[in-house]
């Protein structure tokens, strides 16, 4: 199986890269729009920021190579806001694919720190993303802006509100937390992503 | 809900863990990636690689250690010791490190951690501040590995510090260190309630119930302990079961 994970201006490539060869698979990094599109599964990672990344994709005509991929597509982390419509960060239109608008956490009363950071439970779990695992599994999360709960959410995590932590729609996957540093339940999920059928 | 983290600390001198350690089921005990593994794999929430090599030339290791740990370590971790410019964080973090930890660098040139949070983003800094109680009831920072006293105060610079855009602060009282008499209740839960991002406390841990002050009484984010686990007095899954036990959000 061919695994492409997309080269861009974002944080976590290497960390994706070494995930997956620990699980046994190869990958390729790249940014070439015809490699993108061969490769039997495509990963769309991302740490930094959303304005800076979209206007990097579209300088490079990726945000139209994305939107047009017909194989399972993972988004992680940033990767899948710009999957989203809309993100508040920095007034940024995204690729469009989920049709979800990307919101700032505002801190309440009980002092909750923005941006999250750290181990937090993942549940109500509706794909096969998330095959073989129980309900309230940890995952860990770094983000300061989350996808609200729509017709595509996959999973759910409780940080401030009840948010997505993952979304689906059609071949395009995306998860808010990083399943390459969430010990052995996110290498269940990138296992389970390269067995979609 | 957001759990609290426990976060193993590796001294790295020369490529290889300082402290004397005592498990077994580690085949080479100074090799600090299988030491990494095994604590991953009991559980801890995050790890911490500090290296405290003097010399530049074999600094140079470090970044190969790093790549090594990248490869094998499936949770966070965070690497300190000497980086200075942006170049340092770009290799460690090209090389897979998730955060770096700055201490006496981001003191004397705090610009730093501006350059560093505008170039890799705010969730990598990590600013390490060692910390004194002195008789005149203040904390005050500390610099060089705790050799050299500085006139600030640690609130002070905490705050100037998360500013300029450092993500967490990792808090490690001198006073407390190695004492195995629980961490720094006071200084902690001061910085936990007053700045808007993760405090890590270190120090002083020495048993299962210090811990549990530490995240109660101390406010604090996350808790960093070394030779207490290198030594096996404290198990991490002993730890994560008994804080569980007492309602603290813990990952099992």
């Amino acid at each position: 199986m061919s695994i492409a994970i997309i080269q861009y201006n974002a944080g976590n490539i290497q960390s994706v890269l070494y995930a997956l060869e620990r699980i046994g698979a190869e990958a390729i990094v790249t940014d070439n729009p015809e490699a993108i599109m061969a490769a039997d599964r495509v990963i769309f990672p991302g740490v930094g920021e959303a304005s800076t990344a979209m206007n990097y994709l579209k300088e490079r005509n990726l945000d139209q190579v994305i939107s047009a991929l017909k194989q399972p597509v993972l988004g992680i982390c940033l990767g899948m806001q710009l999957m989203c419509s809309y993100s508040e960060e920095n007034s940024t239109n995204c690729l469009g694919i989920f049709n979800e608008q990307v919101k700032q956490f505002i801190p309440t009363e009980q002092s909750l720190k923005v941006p999250q950071m750290g181990w937090n439970t993942i549940h109500h779990l509706k794909s096969d993303l998330f095959k073989g695992l129980a309900e309230e599994s940890y995952a860990y999360f770094v983000h300061g802006y989350y996808a609200s709960i729509g017709a595509h959410t996959i999973a759910q995590t409780n940080y401030i509100l009840d948010y997505s932590s993952a979304l689906q729609k059609d071949n395009f996957y995306g998860v808010q937390f990083h399943p390459e540093k969430s010990a052995a339940v996110g290498e269940r999920i990138i296992q389970n992503f390269l067995n979609i059928k | 809900m957001l759990t609290k983290r426990i976060i193993p600390c590796l001294d790295i001198k020369d490529g290889r863990t300082v402290k004397g350690i005592n498990f077994e089921q580690i085949r080479d005990a100074g090799d600090p990636i299988e030491l990494g593994a095994f604590y991953a794999s009991q559980g801890a929430d995050e790890l911490v690689f500090l290296d405290i090599t003097a010399t530049v030339e074999k600094r140079k290791t470090l970044s190969e250690l790093v790549n090594k740990i990248a490869h094998k370590i499936n949770i966070p971790f965070t690497v300190g010791g000497g980086i200075k410019t942006e170049e340092d964080v770009y290799t460690l973090l090209q090389n897979g490190a998730d955060k770096i930890s700055i201490n006496t660098a981001a003191f004397n040139n705090p610009s730093i951690i501006q350059s560093f949070a505008k170039n890799f983003g705010s969730q990598c800094v990590v600013l390490a501040i060692d910390a004194k109680y002195e008789e005149d009831n203040q904390w005050y920072v500390y610099l060089n590995g705790g050799r050299v006293k500085t006139d600030t105060l640690v609130m002070d610079w905490a705050k100037h510090a998360v500013d300029l855009g450092a993500g967490e602060i990792l808090l490690t009282s001198m006073n407390h260190d190695g004492t195995k008499q629980g961490f720094a209740l006071d200084i902690t839960a001061q910085l936990a309630e007053t700045l808007p991002v993760p405090i890590i406390a270190s120090g002083g841990g020495g048993n299962e119930q210090d811990f549990y002050d530490v995240f109660t009484k101390g406010k604090a984010d996350a808790a960093l302990a070394a030779s207490i686990f290198h030594y096996k007095e404290v198990a991490i899954p002993d730890l994560k079961q008994y804080l569980h036990n007492k309602q603290i959000p813990i990952r099992l």
